[in-house]
């Protein structure tokens, strides 16, 4: 969704949303992270949790009047220097459809592209992690070619394996662990990005970057 | 230490949840009716926040290793220690060796289908990033990371000493009942996408049930119901999200985010059930209906201090009781 401005809402009494204008770039994200660092100190918030362009802060109590807060961020956002973070790079090997990318036709048929013109796309940019969410270690990048950018599955998927590299939308990233997942899975890699022994756990964090190497293309 | 005899599927140990991780990806987890959960810690004397095990399904047989105080609060499961029987909402003493018997809810006192076993002594399992609650997802937290099995022996804590048997507390589901024509209700505050769906889909949200259908578990509750259509498909990009969140993924049938739901989505979200109730949420059995009663800011507020209110006035009632019994 993209708007010419910032804007709020509630997630009931336990959270709010912003959301950035414009479409999803690097430098929106750097205000993003500068944001939420400030906004992690603002009274009564618990934490301040950066998506994609966006940013969720979750109260301690829900406040007596939400506004303020509101207020406090978009005036903030106005002023904010973008917060560069500049990370390390990793390479993931990649085995691109078969049984490893049980949606690739679904990717096939919406965008009309061959499955070498999709993978050629998809392993080409090298994805800065934007934000980690949905599951311990999971990162949402940024850089996804928009031409194969592919709706979420109207139903999601019950179980995605560890190591699926999926679509969803204009977004792309790879399962840390089993689970459920609306995305449309497009092959497969191996690597533990998240364990609880370690420290910091998530492998990776905002900033860092992705870049996928093509292992094999199943037809 | 307590020992599974016998448990069903899904029997984790948890406790209020797991703050400060959603920006690794980790979501909160704790019990899907936190009140129950706090409720039995206040009857004997803990921490609110002590961990407890969840049952979802029975019958769930434990034996206590050592005499502790316990209390089962949540749904009413007809418990039994040894041949007596159990009160539910009620502080019991369990001497070493005695078995704990649950059986599937009854539904005639007041509907709940999820038991919570609170002992004096805690759960002791370890706490990962700040909680004793399982992370299912993640594989840690709880008892090694999973829900239970029979045979598993759970550490429990030093007794704290305080606890005193042969008191009770009237469970919220009858002190605090919620409905909308005369069907189970939640209060939902509409979400950043209300606008974007057609008035009839607004309109069905409500003034029609919803069916919890059998695909619903700690990580949400998918629904039945009319099919909600936005005016024109949404693509969100990925953004925090939290439990009580109902998202309307593209085939219309909304599904809300529950304890164990991801910190983040994408699908359109049409409202949040408020925290103060999402406990109604956790004890709604599936096949059952629910409804959605809109209710303002203000009005959110207010249901969150009712909580407030009956938790401390538990908690005066359980000092009063502790107090003439002589305890400390």
């Amino acid at each position: 969704m993209t708007a010419d401005r910032p804007r709020t809402s509630l997630l009931g009494t336990t959270a709010l949303l912003f959301e950035a204008p414009g479409e999803t770039t690097l430098e929106t994200q750097r205000r993003i992270w500068a944001v939420a660092h400030e906004a992690a100190g603002f009274p009564g918030v618990r934490e301040a949790v950066p998506g994609m362009n966006n940013l969720m802060l979750v109260f301690v109590e829900p406040p007596r009047r939400p506004e303020e807060i509101e207020q406090r961020l978009l005036e903030l956002w106005n002023v904010v220097a973008p917060l560069p973070i500049a990370g390390r790079c990793i390479d993931l090997p990649v085995a691109y459809g078969g049984e490893a990318g049980p949606h690739m036709a679904d990717v096939i048929e919406h965008t009309g592209m061959s499955v070498d013109e999709i993978v050629e796309r998809h392993s080409a940019p090298t994805y800065i992690v934007f934000a980690l969410g949905s599951h311990p270690g999971y990162c949402y990048l940024g850089g996804m070619d928009a031409r194969i950018a592919t709706p979420r599955r109207k139903v999601p998927v019950l179980k995605i394996p560890r190591g699926a590299v999926s679509i969803g939308g204009s977004q792309t990233g790879v399962s840390a662990s089993d689970g459920p997942s609306g995305w449309n899975t497009i092959g497969s890699t191996q690597i533990a990005f998240f364990d609880v022994n370690r420290s910091p756990p998530a492998l990776l964090q905002p900033g860092d970057s992705i870049r996928f190497k093509v292992a094999r293309v199943l037809r | 230490m307590i020992k599974i005899l016998s448990v069903g599927a899904l029997a984790t140990v948890q406790d209020l949840g797991r703050t400060g991780g959603l920006s690794l990806g980790v979501g909160t987890s704790g019990a899907m009716d936190p009140l129950a959960l706090a409720a039995g810690n206040i009857l004997l004397r803990n921490q609110e926040n002590t961990a407890a095990v969840e049952v979802p399904v029975f019958p769930f047989k434990v034996r206590f290793e050592r005499s502790t105080v316990f209390a089962v609060t949540g749904a009413d499961c007809a418990g039994r220690l040894d041949e007596a029987p159990v009160l539910p909402w009620w502080a019991h003493r369990a001497e070493a060796g005695q078995v704990l018997s649950l059986s599937h809810p009854k539904q005639t006192t007041w509907r709940a289908t999820r038991a919570y076993l609170c002992i004096a002594d805690g759960v002791d399992v370890p706490a990962v990033l700040g909680s004793r609650s399982t992370q299912l997802r993640g594989s840690f937290g709880g008892y090694e990371g999973r829900p239970l099995r029979d045979g598993d022996e759970l550490p429990t804590g030093r007794s704290n000493g305080r606890a005193v048997p042969g008191f009770g507390l009237v469970p919220p589901g009858l002190a605090l009942p919620l409905e909308a024509d005369g069907v189970p209700a939640v209060r939902v505050l509409p979400a950043a996408e209300y606008d974007c769906f057609t008035n009839s889909s607004q309109d069905a949200l409500w003034s029609t049930g919803w069916k919890i259908t059998a695909q619903s578990d700690r990580y949400g509750y998918r629904l039945s119901g009319r099919e909600l259509n936005p005016l024109r498909p949404l693509e969100l990009r990925s953004h925090g999200i939290v439990p009580g969140v109902i998202q309307v993924p593209h085939g219309g049938q909304p599904i809300i985010q529950m304890r164990d739901a991801q910190p983040s989505g994408g699908y359109p979200k049409i409202g949040t059930v408020i925290e103060a109730d999402l406990w109604r949420l956790g004890q709604a059995p599936i096949g059952s209906n629910v409804r959605f009663i809109r209710c303002s800011w203000d009005e959110a507020l207010g249901a969150s201090a009712d909580i407030r209110r009956w938790l401390a006035n538990s908690r005066r009632l359980v000092e009063l009781h502790c107090g003439e019994r002589g305890g400390r």
